[in-house]
């Protein structure tokens, strides 16, 4: 019974952590679907939400103190969610903003060119995010303002869920949602996977590409400021080099679920977080970071297209 | 140069879904110059990949001198003295006319990088033969003069005819040529035709030729097969088949009347 | 008597001469300059093997400071480890030569492993098209990071230190010009023009009878060997290695060089390899000038923040470098969308 126990702990914290790099995998996913481009800079844009939000917070906590609201009340409940959710909805309206603006300055110019071109100055670009970040605010780690109150959740017997942990999945699943009813029923919705699918097609109805695919920069922004504000209601705190490892961890995680499928990014980082929280806990902690690597190099090799994807063949 | 003829024996390929081939069998022969012609779509192109191991067929077999190609990869297919020419010019960006020759001898080189970092009397032996053959080839083109011209400057009938040169120096015994009249003028066209008859004959090879311009493919092609949706619809002698009323209604959508 | 084999060897006597003429007054009067000018020569290494799988192959290596670190380790445990036993069977023999030797043997070492860790890496990644290979290279690379890191006997996070300060002129800039021509003397024969068409077009190449997948293996190979011989004198140069050395920012750091110059121009590299390690001194002094703003100082000496605009601005304005080809660069056949 112990031993269930643990492995279901250990599954809960995996779909925590996954739920992060779902997110984030979305938006390499999504770029990639309607570009056919790896946005490098997509993890720095992570790292991004979670610096806005240690700008914002103190803003907000000014007028709503939440860390006084500790009982677990339905009024409490409803107080912290709002205001942690306003901080949530400022960063992610700030990133998505600024991968609006990236994609217009940096990678719009160059939609004709060679998509290594492209590749090239989206390293250029997440280095200089993180160098002037990190020339901004310092290298060292900064203290992420508590925006809920951080204690595991009673009742539940031997399983500990931390208010946090909850707090990440039911706002992912709501993110996801949201997701899904943008992607399926609104007019750029469909317009974004249409553009996937055949660019040429999609122009020659009329549809603006700029517009759609500035939308998928601001979505996909969006939804990894969104994380970098979830994984730091728990974490001690913020580094400008902190959207390193989960990108590229996303990365793999969107490859994984075949990149360019949009489900496939979500079960892809569920994965993710799932194997590498079980093979911390059950292997060796130090190949926490390696296990990412391990897993793209084996889908490359053996299914490049991933679990959802698709082939796609060059026309000789 | 004798050989067993190409044989594509009832070859179908199939993408997901789509039949782009369906049991399509053809023959060319020791030094015959035979067409492969039909509407726009029709599965030329595949038939031509289908050959050089582009596309691997899913069903039947293609057999050039007695060797059996289904699956080989392009580059094996090559050396097994089948060359080829493309729809949209694909010659090297980045290589002069010269060059562009020059690396198709790579097909059955003699040395290898070891041979090319030493530099020893044997490589430059070779590299000198190879230049005097590449040279002659080009210069029985008229090409020889734009050698160190960067081959992307050429007017568009003097690539086509590169194209050409590129894939005989791979010394082939067979040459597919994938619509090598398009974009030509008239006179282009004819100068295309006798060019192409003289290859077959100076070079002693057969040559398979896709073409949408009828009167090149009735003019020099001994026999001609008519492809429409991936089925053969006909085969024969020119006249016959430009008499053919399946091959009239595939071009032109309609019965004529009578 | 090839003529490319008498300059390359004309070229590695007259270094020999001002090696043992002038290092000693060099390395020690001049100290810092000896060092940049070392620094120079491995970076020269580096950027041209490179050249030869990004720009004459069109590949897109991203983890070329992962054969480096090969390289440098092997090195590293030669000279700490085998290298003492060797020399003490060998007592009879004098100073110079021991080191020499010890630095030759560890050189050749590094080299090689690095080059099996090019195969091993190559093979089975090389059917992987453009961006992909990019990623799969660089987790290569971060993997093999990790996994030094992670080996107590390689020093793991601590670093290493590197028994003797072999490396000097005479080495680094003689195996800079055997890399050289080993690029131009593969790259300009009939065999090496293949290299350019698995760039240029790869469904042609085929066509035309280039083993496209065996010309990427040995421009990896090859490209891993130098890659290998680099890490091994700057292993012997810095006296301390560690893994952080040898991150993406390394590898990184070798691309911008190979795109400043222009892919497949092996000048374009040298030069930008050149310009490229000197650029913080030129920072440095442009950031002390008396009509820059205070504002601005702090962000020029920030070198990274610099390199990484210098790179889009670069993309942004003159993708195909100094003196690469602005046509091959838009005539890659990668898959681009309608405007």
């Amino acid at each position: 019974m112990e031993q269930i126990t643990l492995f279901l702990q250990q599954l809960l914290n995996g779909i925590s952590l996954g739920s992060i790099y779902a997110l984030i995998a979305l938006g390499y996913t999504m770029v990639y679907g309607v570009l056919r481009f790896i946005n490098f800079a997509h993890g720095d844009i992570y790292m991004l939400g979670a610096f806005s939000g240690f700008l914002v917070a103190p803003l907000i906590t000014r007028f709503i103190p939440l860390q006084q609201y500790d009982a677990f009340t339905a009024r409490n409940f409803f107080i912290i969610a709002c205001g942690a959710g306003l901080v949530m909805l400022i960063s992610m309206a700030i990133c998505a903003i600024i991968g609006v603006l990236i994609e217009k300055i940096a990678y719009r110019p160059l939609r004709n060119q060679p998509r290594l071109t492209v590749l090239i100055t989206a390293i250029g670009v997440s280095l200089f995010i993180q160098n002037m970040t990190q020339y901004f605010f310092g290298a060292e780690p900064k203290p992420f303002p508590q925006l809920i109150p951080v204690h595991p959740i009673e009742g539940l017997g031997d399983l500990t869920v931390l208010t946090t942990q909850a707090a990440i999945i039911i706002s992912t699943i709501v993110l996801l949602i949201l997701l899904r009813f943008i992607v399926m029923r609104t007019k750029l919705g469909m317009a974004m996977r249409a553009l996937s699918l055949n660019p040429t097609a999609c122009s020659l109805m009329g549809v603006d590409i700029d517009v759609v695919i500035s939308f998928t920069f601001a979505l996909g922004s969006a939804l990894a400021a969104a994380a970098g504000i979830l994984v730091s209601l728990d974490s001690p705190s913020i580094t400008p080099l902190m959207g390193n490892l989960p990108g590229i961890k996303a990365f793999v995680a969107a490859v994984l679920g075949g990149i360019g499928n949009i489900p496939g990014a979500a079960i892809g980082g569920l994965l993710i977080g799932i194997l590498e929280t079980l093979v911390v806990g059950y292997l060796r902690p130090e190949l926490r970071d390696a296990i990412a690597f391990a897993v793209l190099i084996v889908i490359l090799l053996f299914k490049p297209t991933g679990l959802l994807g698709r082939v796609e063949r060059e026309k000789v | 140069m004798t050989s067993k003829p190409l044989e594509l024996q009832n070859c179908t390929i199939r993408f997901g879904g789509l039949t782009a081939v369906a049991n399509f069998s053809m023959v060319v022969g020791p030094r015959e110059l035979v067409g492969l012609i039909g509407p726009n779509g029709a599965g030329k192109t595949t038939v031509f990949n289908m050959i050089t191991g582009v596309y691997r067929p899913t069903e039947g077999q293609v057999v050039f001198n007695g060797e059996r190609l289904n699956g080989l990869k392009p580059f094996v297919i090559t050396a097994k003295g089948i060359a080829r020419t493309f729809q949209n010019i694909r010659l090297f960006p980045s290589l002069t006319v010269f060059d562009n020759v020059r690396v198709a001898f790579n097909v059955h080189l003699a040395h290898g990088p070891r041979h090319a970092w030493w530099r020893g009397a044997k490589f430059r032996a070779e590299e000198a033969q190879i230049e005097a053959k590449a040279l002659e080839l080009l210069k029985i083109f008229n090409l020889d003069r734009h050698r160190d011209v960067m081959c992307k400057s050429l007017p568009y009938g003097d690539q086509r005819r590169l194209e050409i040169v590129r894939a005989l120096a791979t010394t082939p015994k067979l040459l597919l040529l994938d619509e090598p009249a398009a974009g030509m003028t008239p006179t282009e066209k004819k100068n295309l035709m006798r060019l192409i008859e003289f290859i077959q004959e100076q070079f002693d090879i057969s040559v398979l030729l896709v073409e949408h311009d009828m009167r090149v493919v009735m003019g020099i092609c001994r026999r001609i097969y008519v492809l429409d949706h991936g089925i053969k619809i006909a085969e024969g002698a020119p006249e016959a088949i430009r008499r053919d009323p399946k091959v009239i209604e595939a071009y032109l959508g309609e019965e004529p009347e009578a | 008597m090839s003529r490319a084999r008498l300059s390359l060897g004309a070229f590695l006597l007259f270094l020999l001469a001002v090696s043992l003429t002038t290092e000693g007054v060099l390395a020690g009067t001049f100290a810092y300059y000896y060092d940049v000018l070392i620094t120079i020569g491995i970076n020269v290494i580096l950027a041209v093997s490179l050249n030869l799988v990004n720009g004459y192959t069109g590949q897109f290596s991203l983890g070329h400071a992962g054969f480096m670190a090969v390289g440098a380790y092997t090195a590293a445990s030669w000279s700490n480890h085998l290298d003492p036993v060797i020399a003490g069977a060998l007592s009879g023999i004098g100073g110079p030569v021991a080191t020499n030797l010890c630095l030759v043997i560890s050189m050749l070492l590094g080299g090689l492993l690095a080059a099996l860790a090019g195969l091993l890496v190559g093979i089975p990644s090389l059917r992987l098209r453009g961006d992909y290979l990019a990623i799969v290279t660089l987790g290569f690379g971060e993997i093999i990071r990790t996994a030094i890191l992670n080996t107590d006997f390689l020093g793991a996070a601590r670093g290493l230190s590197v028994r003797g300060n072999y490396t000097n002129l005479f080495w680094t800039y003689g195996l800079a010009g055997i890399c050289v021509y080993t690029v131009l003397s593969l790259v300009n024969s009939t065999y090496g023009r293949g290299f350019l068409t698995v760039r240029d077009d790869e469904v042609a190449a085929e066509a035309m009878g280039i083993n496209t997948t065996r010309y990427k293996v040995a421009a990896f190979v090859v490209a891993a060997f130098f890659a290998g011989i680099a890490g091994a004198l700057y292993a012997h140069f810095k006296a301390f290695i560690t893994p952080e050395g040898f991150n993406f920012f390394r590898s990184v750091d070798v691309v911008v060089m190979v795109i400043l110059g222009g892919m497949g121009s092996t000048l374009g590299v040298i030069l930008a390899a050149a310009l490229l390690t000197i650029l913080p001194e030129i920072l440095r002094a442009l950031a002390h000038t008396s009509f820059m703003p205070p504002a601005f100082q702090g962000l020029l000496e920030n070198r990274l923040i610099v390199y990484s605009l210098l790179l889009i601005v670069l993309m942004l304005t003159r993708p195909e470098g100094l003196f690469g080809d602005p046509s091959a660069v838009r005539r890659r056949l990668i898959r681009t969308r309608p405007k």
